[in-house]
């Protein structure tokens, strides 16, 4: 069996798409605003619940496309 | 039976249960827990699921259900960081963590102080990094004794009597039992919590009208409280939010007590999926963050902001109801506090009594000073309950962040490449240090969030993040000054491939070795 010994740092370029949750939360004047309403939330807090689902969609999608490259491989 | 009576009597069947459960999992897969590996980290043993619970458990405590809310009632918006910082630390653990685990495990690492004297050679930054982990959980702790308190407060219980009969029980346990007593009782906790919060989130608005008036009637009464708050967060907190939630979600997997519960898990990719799996809890966090709003939309008036969700929870509910909520709060305070000491106990066996007392101690007489040592930092939590003032909660997990927050350029950047000279990285935690400390003494402990002044300008924003800025620009500088004066570096003992976890999963062999881990 050959012995898969690709040198790398661990960080890839889908790596980056891990940087997208902290550029939409750290700058609240993105979202610190009251309108639109969603159900009766602010959009200050619906969109933050909506970074929750959004920020694990992003890890799980890394998570399938590190999975797949490795059995490529 | 009165209110409080029905609400201590389903508390106590609760809470005993509990009790049964730690005491019983001891006898769970079964190790020798004379060994700091089996003890402390239940033999390296735990799948995606199990290490679900235990990290869940872990992270979700008094903060989330007691100390967050709490500042949402006082001061609004601004503790909704608290959200944003739960959404950010995730990808950030499944870029590090992996790698800390796969190293860890190649070299018998069982805290980051372990790691960083491997990889640095250092062992007086491995002794300022162990130093700070135990010194940080000290006030963690003491958050959840705060949690506790509150709840048993408003039972009627006053004193400081119930406290010590539940620390005595968390002592008791996790002294027998070692890791696998929390990672049991995290599944029933989580259990209670979860019960709570989805009875909780539906009944109390519609008590209160709906989510929509929530929010409508909290602003005005957010905007009348003095200093006033505001449901919407204003231009003015906007550097004090960001930097709350960055430093929260950096500082977070640096704490001994989640590095504890990443390295028990079994692989890399138990890791990665719980990542992935975790904010699961982060919608929970939100949700009750939101009770703070709901409390205050109730006409509450409690004697301390903490005091506001245990007087919501009994004001709302029907009694036996209550009490139910309430254990699941102080249990939800006791398994962290477990992790917390054991973890902080690691530390103190591997970085001072290995390291300095004996050099030669069997892995038994590791394990019984690892046993000795969680009871002592249990008491260590005492006197930050004691002597800091108690206005808000938060501040306790916030004082001890700023200083964990110190450690993240030896540990977070080690994982990569060690660009940085030991000696450099030492002064520049010193620095950061003396940092935090200084702008939270200067704030009188009764905040975190400091009010920078630069080129005229004011620049409020978390301790933490400073101190860290300091940290960094001094280790980089100084990193640069003693290798161009050729100030020799020492040795690694590790190499690049032992970060990859890639190995562990060719040789388990695809689909089979992931059916296993669930």
């Amino acid at each position: 069996m050959m012995p898969a010994k690709k040198k790398s740092r661990g960080l890839r370029v889908r790596d980056l798409l891990l940087l997208i949750p902290y550029v939409a939360l750290l700058f609240p004047g993105l979202y610190a605003r009251h309108d639109p309403v969603l159900w009766g939330f602010p959009f200050f807090y619906w969109y933050q619940f909506g970074w929750v689902i959004g920020g694990a969609l992003l890890t799980g999608v890394v998570f399938l496309l590190r999975r797949s490259e490795r059995t490529t491989r | 039976m009165d209110t409080h009576q029905v609400e201590l009597a389903v508390f106590t069947l609760f809470f005993l249960l509990v009790t049964v459960v730690g005491f019983l999992a001891s006898r769970w897969r079964r190790g020798d827990l004379d060994l700091l590996d089996e003890w402390g980290l239940g033999g390296r043993s735990f799948g995606t699921l199990i290490t679900w619970f235990l990290v869940g458990g872990d992270l979700y405590t008094a903060y989330t259900v007691i100390a967050v809310p709490a500042l949402v009632f006082g001061a609004g918006s601004v503790g909704f960081f608290a959200l944003a910082y739960t959404s950010l630390v995730y990808p950030l653990g499944f870029l590090i963590l992996p790698r800390l685990w796969a190293v860890s495990r190649k070299h018998g690492y069982v805290t980051a102080a372990d790691f960083v004297r491997g990889r640095y050679g250092s062992h007086w930054l491995a002794l300022a990094v162990a130093f700070t982990g135990i010194l940080a959980t000290m006030p963690y702790i003491a958050l959840q004794l705060v949690g506790m308190n509150v709840v048993l407060a408003q039972m009627g219980l006053k004193g400081d009597w119930p406290l010590l009969v539940a620390f005595l029980i968390l002592a008791l346990y996790t002294y027998s039992s070692g890791l696998r007593a929390p990672a049991l009782i995290a599944l029933v906790k989580d259990a209670m919590i979860y019960i709570m919060v989805g009875a909780v989130v539906v009944l109390i608005p519609y008590k209160l009208g709906g989510y929509a008036h929530i929010f409508a009637a909290a602003g005005p009464l957010l905007a009348a409280k003095h200093p006033p708050a505001a449901l919407v967060l204003p231009k003015s907190g906007y550097s004090a939010y960001a930097s709350l939630a960055l430093g929260s979600a950096l500082a977070l997997f640096m704490y001994p007590h989640s590095v504890t519960a990443i390295l028990a898990a079994k692989s890399g990719d138990a890791i990665r999926r719980n990542q992935v799996l975790l904010p699961a809890y982060s919608v929970l966090l939100g949700l009750i963050a939101l009770m703070g709003l709901m409390a205050l939309v109730a006409g509450l008036h409690p004697a301390t902001a903490n005091m506001a969700i245990p007087m919501l929870i009994e004001w709302a509910l029907p009694p036996w109801f209550a009490g139910f909520c309430f254990a699941a709060i102080a249990i939800g305070a006791l398994v962290p506090a477990a992790i917390m000491s054991i973890a902080a106990a690691n530390l103190f066996t591997r970085s001072f009594y290995r390291a300095y007392m004996r050099k030669d101690a069997t892995a038994r007489q590791e394990s019984q000073v690892a046993k000795l040592a969680s009871l002592v930092v249990k008491l260590g939590a005492l006197p930050f309950i004691i002597f800091l003032p108690q206005q808000y909660a938060i501040n306790l997990q916030l004082f001890g962040g700023a200083w964990i927050l110190q450690t993240f350029p030896a540990i977070v950047f080690g994982l990569w490449q060690r660009r940085f000279h030991h000696i450099a990285l030492l002064i520049g935690w010193i620095a950061g240090m003396a940092a935090s400390t200084g702008m939270e003494m200067s704030l009188h402990m009764k905040g975190s969030t400091y009010a920078l002044h630069l080129f005229g300008g004011t620049y409020p924003a978390y301790a933490g993040c400073y101190a860290l800025t300091l940290n960094l620009a001094i280790t980089i500088l100084l990193t640069l000054v003693l290798d161009a004066a050729r100030v020799k570096r020492l040795g690694d003992a590790t190499s690049e491939e032992d970060y990859e976890d890639r190995v562990t999963t060719q040789a388990g062999g695809g689909v089979e070795a992931v059916a296993a881990e669930f």
